[in-house]
């Protein structure tokens, strides 16, 4: 489903550059659950961005349903974002003028779907997550754990390939972090495909795989014995 | 790319911005683009306003719709009595003035001067010889006595003086004209009328911003005609004010076609105005579009600066919005509707106050300027042209400092890194 090959990531600052990722080879298959874990400043963040297509390598191949990632344009990159990949931010990152449906339904109208039936779909993608009787709130009216609720039904109303979720519970006290992972989990059952950034060992071994990074560079892939 | 759903989507998420927007913040911005509205509108009406004011006082108080007057050859209209008869007969005329006009010189302190070399209390001025229910009922001239008493019918050695000949009321001294002093009703001046000399009382003041009137002196008609020696009924002006409706070219072109052309000359009200008044309103139109042109750059910067500081502080958010796919196009799209929002709703309300208070009580209570009575002209065509020019403006403002936010990396923009 997605391949890397020698991914390469560098920032430059002035005449300084300093490489974050150095070389990363990794695959995820269609239904698997895989968490990143590392360091701080290990590049498990870069990587994920580099994979979901929100930011571009230095160098190296990523490849999605066979498809190489690094001709496409801007345009392209936004309808794969839009269509196949689904994000769930460390921070929820959700629009606070825009109520828990309204969050929900806005990348399902740019997917040319009606009023009425992004929002039927947005609120049976809220209800997933038990928040049925929020949809009507604004961000600000939700708890963090609500919040990050509302980011995970953003991100799979549409049902996109591959979930990408970036430290989800980072910011959530440990009930509504289980919560969240309790999410993953079952969208996992059903056969939802997430790559998940993690510090926590806790909840990186609910997944299938952790991939461990360190200064830039996969030092270990290890199959979780769930 | 201006598609369908590219304008949908910044629809919806421009209306919910709106929606749940500070009031006070959306409150101020509606001012601004109301305050802009009433820049661009008002100042050039006022100006040109202020120019048919003095069109407007000219035709009220003077030349009516039509004027008659005597040829550059001649002193007086030949064959006034029969050339009004005719008029009265013609169903478009409402009313008329018939006006005798002469030069003359009028002096106030002729019996306190003690010597030959002092300085006579004099100037000179236009005598103009009335029926005073006639003028009153065609000018409305005894509205405007603001000292003293307007003549009446049987009055006999009294006359009217116009401001400009008095120094209480005049701007002061100009070329040729020498403001009376210690004049007040009552006061016996000499009035010297080709060579006759005669005592009158002055019973008024009259008080106007038409130049023709204020420096003018208003006496019976019967009289001054006794003292030019005229024992004729050829008058110098006849005013003709119309039936509402009736189109002074038209009436003008009739006249003409009659034949009077022959013995007077025949102008509308229009014509009778100096030319220099028509390049005075061109010119004040012209400087009325340059003021408001600055007002448009002003709400041009205040929308760009309102966009610009809403769009980068929402860089994240924007950032988050391209992330999950929603295109560059849509929110830009959102802004641009937020522009529009804040320009459309700032001009209703500037057509309402334009047209539901402005308009109407400026023409009721007009402005009092100096040299004239100023109104405030907005036609609508022009309103409708200001308010596209600034819905445009506005949505440009709007749509650059969004494009500069959006073409940001979308990266760089959800983590808050510059």
């Amino acid at each position: 489903m997605i391949e890397v090959t020698n991914l390469v990531k560098s920032f430059k600052d002035g005449p300084v550059e300093t490489r974050v990722l150095k070389g990363v080879d990794f695959a995820a298959k269609r239904g698997e659950f895989i968490a990143i874990r590392g360091r701080s400043g290990a590049g498990k963040s870069t990587l994920l961005y580099q994979m979901s297509l929100l930011d571009e390598p230095t160098s190296g191949e990523i490849r999605i349903n066979g498809k190489e990632t690094h001709a496409m344009s801007e345009r392209e990159k936004m309808t794969f974002r839009l269509t196949k990949f689904g994000y769930v931010f460390q921070d929820y990152a959700l629009l606070p003028e825009l109520t828990a449906l309204e969050n929900v339904t806005l990348p399902l109208l740019m997917q040319g779907a009606t009023r009425a039936s992004a929002e039927a779909k947005a609120s049976s993608a809220l209800a997933r997550v038990s928040l049925e009787s929020r949809l009507h709130n604004l961000p600000s009216q939700l708890s963090g754990g609500e919040q990050q609720r509302v980011s995970v039904s953003r991100a799979i109303a549409h049902t996109p390939n591959i979930l990408f979720a970036d430290e989800p519970t980072a910011n959530l006290d440990r009930e509504s972090s289980s919560t969240v992972m309790a999410i993953f989990k079952e969208l996992h059952k059903v056969g939802q495909t997430i790559i998940m950034v993690t510090h926590e060992d806790e909840y990186a071994r609910i997944t299938d795989r952790i991939v461990t990074l360190d200064d830039g560079k996969i030092i270990s892939n290890e199959r979780t014995s769930l | 790319m201006l598609s369908l759903i590219n304008i949908r989507v910044g629809f919806y998420l421009a209306l919910r911005q709106l929606r749940r927007a500070s009031l006070w913040t959306t409150g101020l911005i509606v001012f601004v683009m109301l305050l802009t509205f009433l820049n661009l509108v008002v100042v050039t009406g006022i100006l040109v306003g202020l120019i048919d004011g003095i069109n407007n006082s000219y035709r009220t108080q003077y030349t009516g719709d039509v004027i008659l007057s005597a040829l550059s050859t001649k002193e007086y209209i030949e064959d006034t009595p029969s050339i009004v008869a005719f008029l009265k007969t013609l169903p478009h005329v409402a009313l008329l003035t018939e006006r005798y006009q002469t030069g003359s010189t009028i002096e106030a302190n002729y019996l306190t001067r003690t010597s030959e070399t002092e300085k006579p209390n004099a100037t000179s001025a236009q005598v103009i010889g009335i029926d005073p229910v006639a003028e009153d009922a065609f000018t409305g001239l005894s509205q405007h006595v603001i000292e003293g008493q307007y003549l009446a019918h049987g009055d006999y050695d009294q006359v009217l003086v116009g401001n400009y000949l008095l120094a209480q009321y005049a701007f002061g001294e100009l070329p040729g004209l020498t403001p009376l002093k210690n004049v007040s009703p009552g006061t016996k001046v000499r009035l010297t009328i080709n060579g006759a000399t005669r005592e009158v009382i002055v019973k008024g003041f009259v008080k106007t911003k038409i130049d023709a009137l204020a420096m003018s002196i208003f006496m019976p008609a019967s009289e001054l005609r006794t003292i030019m020696g005229r024992s004729d009924q050829n008058v110098a002006q006849v005013a003709i004010r119309l039936t509402p409706g009736s189109d002074p070219v038209a009436f003008k072109n009739l006249l003409l076609a009659s034949g009077i052309g022959e013995k007077a000359k025949v102008q509308t009200f229009e014509d009778s105005i100096p030319n220099g008044v028509a390049d005075i309103k061109t010119t004040f139109a012209m400087l009325g579009n340059g003021f408001s042109s600055i007002g448009l750059v002003v709400a041009a910067i205040t929308i760009f600066i309102v966009i610009f500081i809403n769009a980068i502080t929402r860089r994240k958010f924007i950032g988050i919005l391209k992330g999950i796919g929603i295109s560059g196009e849509a929110i830009e799209i959102s802004y641009i509707f937020q522009s529009l929002f804040y320009a459309v709703i700032g001009s209703i309300i500037g057509l309402a106050v334009l047209y539901g208070l402005l308009v109407p009580g400026i023409a009721a209570h007009p402005i009092d300027f100096p040299f004239s009575d100023g109104i405030l002209v907005a036609p609508i065509d022009g309103t409708l042209v200001r308010i596209a020019l600034l819905v445009l403006t506005t949505v440009v403002a709007g749509y650059l400092p969004s494009r500069m936010i959006v073409r940001r990396n979308t990266l760089d923009s959800i983590l808050g890194r510059n």
